[in-house]
């Protein structure tokens, strides 16, 4: 049968001319202190480190490293608003203060949406139509509750946990800041946050909107640094919550250190996500799917559908129409509109994705990867996918972070379900099948907290989201997303 | 005519819905205050790793049981207490609790098993959700039993702080291994008598005495454990949630003043046990922004 399915051949018909983003409207400073009781510090470390495009590796701007002394300015100022005018605001006057955050990064969608493209290396279309839209929402979504939050918990009486110490990570820089701030600030509560070293500019972007906002003076609290500064949210005695985003064996280490003590605590962790393909499902748009579930953001995303089980009836089908639409994915200039695949977020990362590359390899597995141009400078990984894949392989069980897609197949329902819960992960799961009473077959028997059905990586204010397993705790999003914020 | 010889109760553990002596053969006195009760086992680490392959395998059947039936089964288990009523009582006050009180602790007991009963085709009712989601998508948030959950059982008491803290954890869908009261063991296998009279599938439900201090650590350790309660011996807080990191098993510790407060009879203590699933779905429409897909 296989040797019936033709490629298609592709040539220069699927070039299209550029189309950049411009990049004149936008304002960076030549160096970002930090965002401390309402005012751009600098830091006392007097340190700062750069911040690249790691498209082509050049420099954006100085981002400061906050130390231990700036750590307790950040708390104490977090602290001084929580006990002061933030407690004392009546809850509607604090939902109005949420709005107007969410109208500002509506306002300055744009130059929102280059500067993540220009600091993290995803495509123009991404931090356009998904990153910023995504983080405006979420505030708006959570301004609402300020003042209903008695209507979400029955026979409860729910208090802001104090202050929040979050960190995120450097693969949706804008939209994890919202998914951290908004129902914090909603809830009562004040905020430490740490973004990502590489990815911190529109961080600093959303503290001017806070700024524009007129926030009360250390309700937002935004500091920059690497791991030690995150280490020093984490350890800091007057801290009430830790929110945390980013890898699982980070976050062992963040609930190791606050083992014992009385910090409550959300983690939003790794993920190994199956995408199940049946032999029933629309294959056209499951095949959609898959590349979106996997090469969205370069696969830098926790729940990247990077185990793809297909049934072994279509899987030549399956795999052809892939390899097909890989082809067809343009990889090159993040700030061009029609770019499908832009940067790797870093060098290290980048290095990262190549060891498992290798070590796919070397395990046996077959590598085909998109044929295209890659650019001299920056970081760059081609789409990639591994057939001839085992349960053991390194690359079925290990989060890659990176475009790589491990593909097994399966004959039985029973037995695919065994295969995609076979990992300590538990983050998100996809499934594709025309029939429904098959659907909720697989999505009640995914171990996973956010289950896609003829769909991937969709992302909503309203929509909880969170792991089961090693993928993490507490949910982020919806209603359910308030609870961690409070105490009852 | 000569006093009739009594006969003695061998108080045995309970995994996967029969009573094995412990693995290890070691046994500790319970003493009221000098005189002896009973011999109780001290579990070892192979016996909670038993009861652990139990729980597991007793997931999937009673998970995906319906609501209805769980609920219908917890109901039975009360039936079942308020038959053995008298012997609760006496095995209370056989450990040193005033009878009066036995008798208000056993009847409370069984009235809370009752309460967390009717939970159980509720919860998701109350705690699920549809959600508005901006794109052409059906989506709704359920909750679901987190699996395997480990309950370090109240300390001082037998009975009833035992059913208050169980129940929350079955009633969902998951399994338990409990770690039984040092002090006051009894009533734990009494209750496991019950279960297995009151269609609880066996595995569902899976009871070890001994030194929590021994066993506790291996509990907390093992990664086919989901959760653990820690409802009292807060000393062991620190250790417990140290070593639950390697699998990040949830942790719930225990708020409760007092177990025959009403504040305990609460849905807030059964979702602390379960996890939230979000589902999605395209919603075929043509919209300006086009089909969900």
């Amino acid at each position: 049968m296989n040797k019936e399915i033709k490629p298609l051949k592709f040539s220069g018909k699927w070039d299209f001319d550029p189309a950049p983003e411009s990049v004149d409207h936008i304002s960076l400073k030549d160096q970002y202190g930090l965002f401390i009781n309402g005012k751009f510090e600098n830091p006392q470390t007097s340190n700062y480190f750069p911040s690249i495009n790691p498209a082509n590796e050049e420099h954006l701007s100085m981002i400061a490293e906050a130390g231990e002394k700036d750590i307790n300015a950040a708390v104490s100022a977090a602290r001084k608003a929580f006990d002061g005018p933030w407690s004392k605001m009546s809850a509607k006057e604090r939902g109005k203060y949420i709005f107007r955050i969410a109208r500002l990064i509506q306002e300055k969608s744009r130059e929102l949406a280059v500067i993540e493209t220009l600091d993290g290396g995803k495509p123009i279309r991404e931090s356009r139509d998904v990153d910023v839209p995504i983080a405006a929402a979420h505030f708006f979504y959570y301004a609402g509750w300020t003042d209903k939050l008695n209507y979400a918990f029955p026979n409860r009486d729910p208090k802001p946990v104090g202050v929040a110490g979050q960190v995120i990570p450097w693969n949706f820089p804008l939209m994890m800041a919202a998914w951290k701030i908004a129902p914090a600030l909603a809830t009562g509560n004040t905020v430490v946050l740490k973004p990502a070293e590489t990815t911190s500019l529109t961080a600093l972007k959303l503290a001017e909107i806070i700024q524009e906002a007129d926030l009360p003076k250390g309700v937002v609290n935004i500091i920059t640094g690497a791991g030690a500064t995150g280490a020093g949210i984490v350890n800091h005695q007057d801290i009430d919550k830790i929110a945390f985003t980013g890898s699982t064996g980070v976050g062992k280490i963040i609930m190791k250190a606050i083992a014992g003590s009385n910090k409550k605590s959300t983690m939003e962790l790794g993920g190994k996500a199956a995408n199940i393909i049946f032999e029933d499902a629309p294959l056209d748009q499951a095949v959609e799917g898959v590349i979106n579930g996997i090469y969205f953001n370069q696969g830098h995303v926790c729940c990247a559908g990077s185990r793809l089980f297909v049934q072994e009836s279509v899987y030549d089908v399956v795999l052809r129409k892939l390899k097909d639409r890989i082809q067809s994915l343009i990889l090159g200039n993040p700030l061009d509109k029609n770019t499908d695949i832009g940067a790797i977020n870093s060098k290290e990362q980048l290095g990262t994705i190549n060891k498992y590359l290798k070590i796919g390899q070397q395990e046996g597995a077959d590598m085909f990867q998109l044929e295209c141009p890659i650019p001299k400078k920056g970081f760059w990984c081609p789409p990639t996918l591994f057939t001839n894949v085992s349960q053991s392989h390194v690359i079925a069980k290990e989060e890659i972070f990176g475009p790589v897609l491990a593909i097994q197949t399966f004959r039985t329902i029973d037995e695919v379900i065994t295969k995609a819960n076979n990992t300590p992960f538990g983050l998100s799961a996809g499934v594709w099948t025309d029939k429904g009473s098959k659907i909720f077959n697989l999505t009640s028997q995914m171990r996973a907290g956010v289950v896609w059905a003829n769909t991937y990586n969709k992302f909503d204010p309203t929509s909880p989201f969170g792991g089961y397993k090693e993928s993490g705790h507490g949910r982020e999003g919806g209603l359910h997303g308030l609870t961690p914020y409070l105490n009852f | 005519m000569a006093e009739r010889i009594n006969v003695l109760k061998t108080y045995k553990i309970f995994i996967g819905g029969k009573f094995p002596r412990t693995e290890s053969g070691r046994f500790y006195q319970l003493n009221n205050p000098s005189k002896a009760i009973a011999n109780v086992c001290l579990s070892s680490r192979k016996d909670l790793r038993n009861a652990v392959v139990a729980a597991r395998g007793a997931f999937e059947k009673w998970s995906g049981s319906t609501a209805y039936n769980r609920s219908q089964i917890l109901y039975r288990m009360a039936e079942m207490m308020e038959g053995r009523k008298d012997q609760f009582i006496s095995e209370l006050v056989l450990q040193g609790v005033d009878r009066k009180e036995a008798t208000l602790e056993v009847d409370l007991s069984i009235d809370r098993v009752i309460y967390f009963a009717g939970w159980a085709d509720k919860i998701n009712q109350v705690f699920g959700s549809v959600n508005p989601v901006a794109t052409s998508h059906f989506n709704f948030s359920l909750m679901e039993p987190m699996g395997v959950v480990g309950l370090v059982a109240p300390e001082k008491s037998g009975l009833l702080g035992l059913v208050s803290s169980l129940c929350p954890i079955l009633v969902s869908g998951n399994c338990a291994v409990v770690l039984a009261s040092e002090k006051l063991p009894l009533c734990s296998i009494t209750l496991a008598e019950v279960l297995v009279t009151s269609d609880v599938p066996e595995g569902v439900v899976n009871i070890l005495t001994g030194k929590k201090e021994e066993i506790m650590v291996h509990l907390a350790k093992h990664m086919d454990v989901n959760a653990i309660y820690l409802t009292d011996n807060l000393e062991h807080k620190k250790s417990v949630q140290e070593e639950a990191i390697q699998n990040l098993k949830r942790v719930v510790v225990g708020k409760q003043k007092s177990w025959d407060d009403r504040t305990v009879e609460n849905p807030y203590i059964i979702t602390d046990f379960m996890e939230i699933k979000t589902t999605w779905h395209p919603v075929e429409v043509i919209s300006a922004t086009g089909s969900g897909y």
